[in-house]
């Protein structure tokens, strides 16, 4: 059941990704990509991690994508002429190859250990997916955290700098 | 009962499609009769009638409606972007619907020795007595919320008309800016229950506790919010008939601007419900009547309070809009979230 599931969701995830880089319409492509991080967010569910679903789909597919069709909408770019740039493609080919025998190749040499991280599925289950990461998140890991708010706020003031003239 | 499939029983299958079913008719008759009541209501609070002609004192007028719209020409302008175009109305509805999945509808009944919870997205652990549900309920309502927003993006842009981009554009703009106030009012809740499931959430709100009590701040600013969210009146700024000629359902006929509506209105009793669940407790009510019956009195009673507020606010202006947003709810919701931390660090432990 979860396997043809999961070959259903995985089948729709390759065919999106490759209509976002072969529609002619950037709206159609960007739509296509928001219907990527669904299924994302759908492996997400069945590998027991709600709230990165959750948060997929709300940053990613509810922000980010958003912003990105709304600077679409606004250059009103209707379908773009694409030159075929064979250069382009001989060269995106090779280093996609190379990228697939790469990981094909680690992949190959690697053995599994059998060993098991602390979070165990037992864990997850027993103390809570959305606890155990808020944990994490401010005792272990509190200072890349803090961090990364305050990178966040930097970007944010600099934006308002530059787009506005007089503050 | 005892027949497994795929580990389940039967009765789980049977539970789970009842459940399905009796959801969705509820909130689509409630989406039909929500559009009567709205007239009906806004009509009495004009002192007028409302619509009076289609059976006894109009009560048929959806059904009308309904049949009108479907028979009506279906036009696509010439120069629309065609698969954006049929698919925004469709975009903008499903998400309205689907959030109806995690909210618990009541208490657990129990149907010849099977115990169901009336919340779609749940089971109840017949051996541990217990109910399970999606632990990050409240979240899953935020992200299909932040969806809604695509449906009008794409219906403004797609339609290749000024008035539907600037409706668009504009509703994009007040979507993005009062889901942040509306998530940040929520955050409080989860402080005090500790959890994000909604059933934990409405079990924690029993005996009268309900939290739009303990956090009427946060409440009153996830309601306004939600009614921005929404498009509802005063700050329909999208459609603004006067102004934008109906905003990003211009160009939209048929069964199309048949489902923009009904994505409205099912949008509307969603918010009414989440409203309920968070801070109304739920289905918790007097013991003499059963605990759907609360919820559902609630939730009406929140849809009523809707049509009050189009019937007497007129409609924000875009600069008040985004003032009221930006400096007004996202500090005040930033400093209730301070201060029911330090609560629940210094005083309730």
């Amino acid at each position: 059941m979860e396997s043809i599931f999961f070959l259903v969701v995985a089948a729709v995830a390759v065919i999106s990704s490759i209509l976002v880089v072969t529609c002619k319409n950037p709206i159609n492509s960007a739509l296509s990509l928001v219907m990527t991080f669904f299924c994302l967010a759908t492996f997400y569910v069945m590998l027991d991690a709600p709230f990165m679903a959750a948060t997929q789909v709300i940053v990613y597919a509810g922000a980010i994508m958003v912003l990105i069709i709304f600077v679409i909408m606004l250059l009103n770019v209707r379908v773009e002429t694409v030159k075929r740039g064979t250069h382009a493609v001989i060269a995106g080919s090779a280093i996609g190859l190379f990228i697939l025998f790469q990981t094909v190749w680690f992949l190959m040499k690697g053995s599994m250990t059998g060993k098991v991280g602390d979070m165990t599925k037992e864990q997850i289950v027993s103390v809570g997916h959305v606890e155990l990461i808020g944990k994490a998140l401010f005792t272990d890991f509190l200072l890349p955290f803090e961090v990364t708010s305050v990178l966040l706020l930097a970007a944010i003031v600099g934006a308002v700098i530059l787009a506005k003239k007089k503050i | 009962m005892d027949t497994l499939i795929l580990g389940l029983p039967v009765a789980y299958y049977i539970a789970m499609v009842a459940k399905v079913l009796v959801a969705f008719v509820f909130v689509l008759l409630t989406v039909a009769y929500a559009t009567y009541a709205e007239r009906k209501i806004i009509g009495h609070m004009q002192v007028r009638l409302g619509p009076m002609r289609t059976g006894w004192h109009g009560l048929l007028q959806p059904i009308a409606d309904g049949v009108k719209l479907f028979f009506k020409e279906e036009i696509i302008p010439s120069q629309a972007s065609k698969f954006a175009f049929l698919i925004a109305p469709l975009v903008a509805l499903i998400p309205a619907f689907i959030s109806f999945a995690v909210i618990p509808f009541g208490d657990s009944v129990t149907i010849g020795g099977y115990t169901v919870p009336l919340q779609i997205a749940a089971y109840y652990d017949q051996a541990g007595k217990q109910v399970f549900d999606v632990n990050v309920g409240v979240l899953y309502i935020l992200a299909m919320a932040s969806l809604g927003v695509y449906g009008i993006v794409l219906a403004g842009w797609a339609s290749n008309s000024k008035y539907s981009l600037l409706g668009g554009l504009r509703s994009a703009a007040q979507m993005i800016s009062y889901e942040l106030a509306a998530g940040l009012a929520i955050i409080s809740v989860f402080m005090l229950s500790e959890s994000l499931s909604l059933h934990k959430i409405v079990a924690d709100q029993a005996g009268g506790a309900w939290y739009a009590f303990k956090q009427p701040l946060a409440f009153v600013i996830f309601f306004i919010c939600s009614l921005a969210e929404i498009n509802r009146t005063p700050f329909d700024l999208p459609e603004a008939e006067t102004e934008l000629v109906s905003g990003f359902c211009t160009e939209y006929s048929s069964m199309k601007y048949a489902m923009f509506f009904m994505a409205e209105y099912a949008n509307m009793i969603t918010v009414c419900a989440v409203t309920t669940t968070l801070f109304l407790g739920g289905w918790h009510g007097p013991a003499f009547l059963p605990g759907w019956f609360w919820f559902i009195a609630k939730v009406y009673f929140l849809i009523f309070l809707c049509m009050w507020i189009r019937a007497t606010y007129p409609r924000y202006r875009y600069d008040q809009l985004m003032r009221l947003g930006w400096k007004v709810f996202l500090p005040l919701t930033l400093v209730n979230v301070v201060a029911t931390g330090l609560w629940v660090m210094f005083i309730s432990k």
